[in-house]
């Protein structure tokens, strides 16, 4: 197959411009290049002609309006040469070889070549360019809409796709009746605003667990929790676009982590890019400069046969690619080094695959105090507007089925890191010249203004709004989704401050209007009047939600020893499976896509080791002249999601601090995130295990007095298949761990460093196999060996550990007293995974000591786990701080892995597992 | 101790500025970022510089290939200015982007000779350390570093490719820089550069462009082993290096 790039240009180019633009366009040395005249014959046709068989011709192009950089930067690029350019497009020309039906022509076209929810093809003849994108909307006016009538806005609300509930549209009838007539742009923006995605409906309603009295919000509980805590470092929580936190007295960290499923779920390098774009934009809409970036991805199995995919969703192994690409692309482009992260195959993500995009930023000068006052300017920074993702916030408030491809395509957006960058640059100069800021993002600008104009009012105007390409309906306009804008309350005395910075950095910047001080929103259009509306009730006449609940009943029947399945299973080939399981495996190729390295600050790498090829378990910035930093871990797991949710939860919050004290990082000074990906909790069953995870996140964080400092829910994740059955995606529950690293000089690894040393265990290991991998891999169930995660019996979720707290305030003592070489969290395979990983690492060989119950010592997941590599003579030292220390095995030259039972395995075979060469 | 004017130019999309103006600080020049378009305001400001350097990034987002629409730009504003201060004895370094940047403007290698940065082999964007051999002694950036040195690559068009008369005469000429040398972190050879090619130089010596990243190598905890290992050095000796010559 051969690739070309195209570029059309609709104009006479006569020999001079010809040259001029072949300089330009084609690199002597890599490319050729040739002129086509259309219509007429083009290389379509001479390649037909050529008598060549069975050569296929296929031109690719984005859809009119979706983002497209190189017609962006060409048109850039050309408007200074004075050629006449009427117009200027571009795409590409795949030329295949070999003797295809048109059936996997098709196949290969819409799986490999084209993404058809962002692009169009033809096949064998030219493309016909689009060079001026237009909407052909047909309602370039206001509607209005008399709601007086039963039943009319139930009909609006399926006829627009509005995804309001039933008693949402029953006040919203209320507030207009015998009043005046709505129009679609105040609908539109009162069905996002009060969207399960922007309003998090659930989150702050009520709930009432089987029929018992009403109980607080989740989002209630986890406030509670945090103010509880009384962390000193915690500077905001819960408010705004970030958690804010200041572990030194110079600076303060904004961190926030967001998904963005349902795109990614259709347009997976779309859905994944624009989702990093969205959750920096989070942190400059903070008011700080972003430092890094982090990512969770869970996908289905990349070898789930074709059969067992349902129409409308992608295969994983494309969604995965896409997804990793989509991501790198952004963090890459735009600066800022990817650094933290999991990478998780499950069949239940198969048609709900998940992406947790996660940033960090750092403010020198942060103000609290972030209100616009009247007379000040509504302004709007960054790119155009188009048509982009309109409805992003009430589509991925709705379940996905198997039209959600072609009907929500609108929905997804292709990013734009070089315009994102700018608005950084603008940003980061501008920094005292506005009193509020906030990004464009789901809602677009009705969000964005709508919420900081609560409590004050604002009066705007959309005929200023920048378009992209004229035919825009107004309710269009202020609900885009176009990427990479932010909104602005900037003094009148400072918008020519603002103005100057945005043309030195290449950015539009507008000024829409003013906020006013009357608490009512009045938005224009070409002076007629389309949105009055009083902010109170577009904030706060949302009706009170009351969410029944029904709680889990999990196992929670302690294991008297080790389970019969597990007696089944030789160590040795139980720990080569592991090792190659889709979760555990090496995911350094993915890794390396990502630039960790940009800015110089990262001083624990994702990668670790000599050799920068084992994983690290957690990242640690360090600016580059400071010595104190920050540490950031994750954890998550959804087989423990899936038996019990609130042990879980609390697992998955200890396996995130444990993360960061792994490397070094106080754990008296640990925040933290939860994202929450569930199912529709209208079902209670549903909402009851959201409730139990909610409850899970806060008993821990008390436990550990590491505060939650922001969050958000991503919630009916359900797929309908064309065949009427229901996918649920697995419960997901992610916690990052933001902490502070007192000194860089006192950071370690989990890599292996000198043969000799010790390894010790702290911590207690019980025989809790229920989600564990061993489990996942062994237990009954599980067929013709591919993963099987929905056992019922195959043991109790790990209990939390009481005790852990203090013991890790304790590993921390002994890693700034220097007596810790190397330090690995037990998380997924246990002991047998978390040694082998250190030696792989460290390129070292270990010996593990005989112990009574190998497979439970070997593969429990336990949680609150430690493995510790101290040197000889510190061993006595490290037990006087550490009573729970116990010696399980030694490091050795000899690059093998000696188990408990006397089975030695080569590191060269444990490696061919584990990055997926194969048995070696 | 003088304090060289250090020149950074930046286009939208460099990202690696303030790497290396950090770097530049570090060896104990006085930089300077300029974007391209407050050169072309003043474009006199490339003359009073006594080091120049096209930092990393994705310039115009790598619209039509890496570097290109940079090097259109630059040479719109600056004409033969960066061969001009060559000339006049002023090293110049491209790292990265900057190094597809003055391939294609043409500087380097310089002459007749074609060459290109090519999209990786095996494809794709690649981010990992790598050992360095600072081969040149032609060049003011290598001429007596030792080696080897270490520091990150991260680019997805790194493969240095030119023909074989080129490849002779580079050798002959001594303008083959810096080649990717065996070290821990396999493959030796990231990206599939013909000789092992990480950076040349023109025929001055005076102008290098890399791939890799010294910028991102300037203090030994920035090494991934903690401390940069005896025997070893960190990338940021070439720019030391660039930064006593401006000196004098």
């Amino acid at each position: 197959m051969t690739v070309a790039d195209l570029v059309y240009l609709r104009a006479d180019v006569g020999p001079a411009a010809r040259a001029v633009l072949t300089g330009v366009l084609v690199d002597p040395v890599t490319q050729t290049g040739c002129w086509e005249i259309l219509p007429g014959a083009s290389a379509v046709d001479r390649q037909k002609g050529s008598g060549a068989p069975h050569l296929r011709v296929i031109e690719v192009a984005p859809h009119p309006g979706v983002t497209n950089t190189t017609t962006d930067e060409l048109v850039r690029l050309t408007a200074s040469m004075d050629l006449g350019l009427a117009g200027i497009a571009s795409g590409r020309r795949f030329t295949v070889a070999g003797d295809l039906t048109e059936k996997d022509l098709d196949r290969l076209i819409r799986l490999v070549l084209a993404n058809p929810v962002i692009e169009q093809w033809r096949v064998d003849s030219p493309l016909t360019p689009v060079f001026t994108a237009t909407t052909c909307s047909s309602h370039s006016e206001v509607e209005q809409f008399v709601l007086d009538l039963p039943g009319t806005l139930a009909q609006l609300n399926e006829e627009r796709q509005l995804a309001l509930d039933p008693i949402d549209c029953f006040a919203i009838t209320e507030f207009f009746t015998n009043h005046r007539p709505a129009t679609d742009v105040e609908l539109e923006m009162i069905a996002q605003t009060w969207s399960e995605h922007c309003a998090h409906t659930t989150f702050r309603a009520q709930v009432r667990t089987e029929g018992g009295p009403l109980e607080p919000s989740l989002l209630e509980r986890l406030r509670r929790s945090t103010e509880g805590i009384g962390a000193p470092f915690v500077r905001s929580a819960f408010t705004g676009n970030a958690g804010i936190i200041g572990f030194h007295p110079d600076h303060t960290i904004a961190v926030k982590c967001e998904t963005h499923n349902r795109p990614s779920a259709i347009e997976p390098f779309g859905g994944a890019n624009t989702g990093v774009g969205g959750v920096i934009r989070d942190i400059l809409g903070a008011g700080h400069q972003p430092i890094a970036c982090t990512d969770v991805v869970c996908f289905g199995l990349r070898d789930t046969p074709a059969v067992e995919i349902p129409a409308g969703v992608l295969p994983p192994s494309r969604v995965r690619a896409g997804v990793i690409a989509g991501i790198a692309d952004y963090g890459n482009k735009i600066g800022l080094p990817t650094i933290a992260g999991a990478v998780i195959h499950d069949p239940g993500y198969l048609t709900t695959p998940l992406v947790f995009a996660g940033c960090i930023g750092r403010a020198d000068a942060w103000r609290e105090e972030q209100v616009p006052r009247p007379g000040d300017r509504v302004i709007v920074i960054g790119g155009r507007t188009g048509r982009d993702g309109l409805r992003g916030a009430t589509f991925s408030s709705r379940a996905m089925d198997s039209r959600s491809g072609t009907v929500s395509g609108a929905s997804v957006q292709i990013g734009a890191p070089l315009t994102e960058k700018q608005v950084m640059s603008v940003l980061a100069e501008i920094n005292t010249y506005y009193r509020a800021i906030t990004d464009c993002g789901a809602g677009g600008l009705s969000s964005a203004v709508g919420e900081m104009a609560d409590g004050v009012g604002a009066e705007v105007d959309l005929s200023e709004v920048p378009l992209k390409y004229p035919g825009l309906a107004p309710w269009e306009v202020w609900l885009s989704e176009a990427q990479e804008r932010m909104v602005l309350a900037v003094p009148p005395a400072s918008v020519a401050v603002v103005e100057a910075a945005c043309t030195r950095h290449g950015i539009d910047c507008h000024d829409l209007g003013s906020f006013t001080g009357d608490n009512r929103l009045r938005v224009r259009w070409h002076g007629t009047l389309v949105v009055n509306l009083d902010l109170d009730f577009l904030h706060r006449g949302r009706p009170q939600r009351v969410m029944d609940a029904t709680r889990p009943v999990p196992v929670r029947t302690p294991e008297r020893g080790c389970p019969s399945w597990l007696r089944r299973w030789d160590p040795a080939t139980m720990l080569c499976a592991l090792l190659a399981h889709p979760t555990i495996a090496s995911k350094a190729d993915v890794v390396r896509c990502y630039d960790y390295e940009v800015r110089g600050a990262t001083a624990v790498r994702p990668l670790i080791g000599g050799h920068l090829d084992g994983h690290s378990d957690a990242a640690v910035l360090v600016e580059p002249g400071q010595t104190h930093g920050l540490a950031v871990g994750i954890g998550v797991n959804p087989w423990f999601g899936m038996r019990d949710p609130q042990r879980m939860a609390e697992a998955v919050v200890d396996e995130a601090i444990r993360n960061v004290v792994a490397v070094g990082a106080d754990p008296t000074r640990i925040a933290l995130l939860d994202n929450f990906a569930w199912a529709d909790p209208r079902n209670p069953t549903t909402m009851g295990s959201l409730a139990a995870a909610v409850d899970g996140c806060c008993a821990a964080a008390e436990r550990y007095r590491a505060p939650f400092v922001s969050g958000k829910d991503s919630l009916r994740n359900v797929y309908r298949a064309a065949d009427g059955r229901v996918h649920e995606v697995p419960p997901t529950l992610v916690i990052t761990a933001v902490a502070a690293i007192p000194d860089v000089a006192a950071t370690v690894t989990a890599a292996a460093t000198r043969a000799g040393n010790r390894l010790l265990l702290v911590g207690t290991t019980q025989p809790e196999f229920g989600g564990s991998h061993a489990a996942l891999i062994g237990a009954p169930g599980t067929v013709a060996g591919r993963v099987h995660s929905a056992h019922q019996h195959d043991g109790v979720v790990p209990a939390p550990d009481l005790a852990a707290p203090a013991r890790y305030r304790a590993v921390h003592a002994a890693i700034r007293m220097g007596l810790v070489a190397a330090c690995h969290d037990l998380s997924e395979g246990g002991l047998a995974v978390a040694v082998a990983e250190m030696c792989l690492a460290g390129h070292l060989g270990a010996d593990l000591d005989p112990v009574p119950e190998p497979a439970i010592h070997l593969f429990s997941e336990s949680t609150g786990r430690l493995l510790l590599e101290v040197a000889p003579d510190d061993v006595v030292a490290v037990q006087n701080l550490l009573a729970d220390a116990v010696p399980v095995g030694t490091l050795t030259e000899q690059p093998r892995l000696t188990l408990p039972d006397g089975t030695a395995i080569d590191l060269a075979v444990l490696r061919a597992h584990w990055t997926g060469a194969g048995p070696a | 101790m003088t304090q060289p004017r250090a020149l950074i130019i930046t286009a939208p999309g460099t990202n690696r500025d303030a790497d290396i103006a950090f770097a530049l600080a570090h060896a104990g020049a006085q930089p300077e970022i300029v974007p391209l378009i407050a050169l072309r305001e003043q474009p006199q400001v490339l003359r009073g510089a006594q080091l120049i350097v096209i930092p990393g990034g994705f310039s115009y987002a790598d619209a039509l290939g890496a570097g290109r629409i940079f090097a259109w730009e630059l040479r719109q504003i600056v004409g033969e200015g960066i061969s001009e201060c060559a000339q006049r004895g002023v090293p110049v370094l491209g790292i990265c982007n900057g190094f597809q940047v003055l391939v294609r403007l043409g500087v380097l290698p310089g002459g007749v000779r074609s060459a290109a940065l090519a999209p990786n082999r095996p494809a794709g964007f690649q981010c990992r350390w790598v050992t360095l051999s600072a081969v040149s002694q032609r060049c003011a950036w290598t001429a007596g570093v030792a080696g080897p040195l270490h520091c990150p690559i991260a680019h997805g068009e790194g493969r240095f490719i030119c023909d074989e008369s080129t490849l002779r005469s580079l050798r002959a000429d001594d303008q083959i820089a810096l080649t990717y040398a065996d070290g821990p972190w396999s493959p030796a050879n990231p990206n599939g550069s013909i000789g092992d090619i990480a950076g040349v130089c023109d025929g001055t010596g005076m102008i290098l462009g890399l791939m890799p990243h010294p910028e991102n190598a300037v203090l030994s905890r920035q090494h991934p082993q903690g401390n940069c290992p005896a025997g070893a050095h960190l990338g940021s000796d070439l720019i030391t290096r660039g930064v006593d010559y401006a000196r004098g």
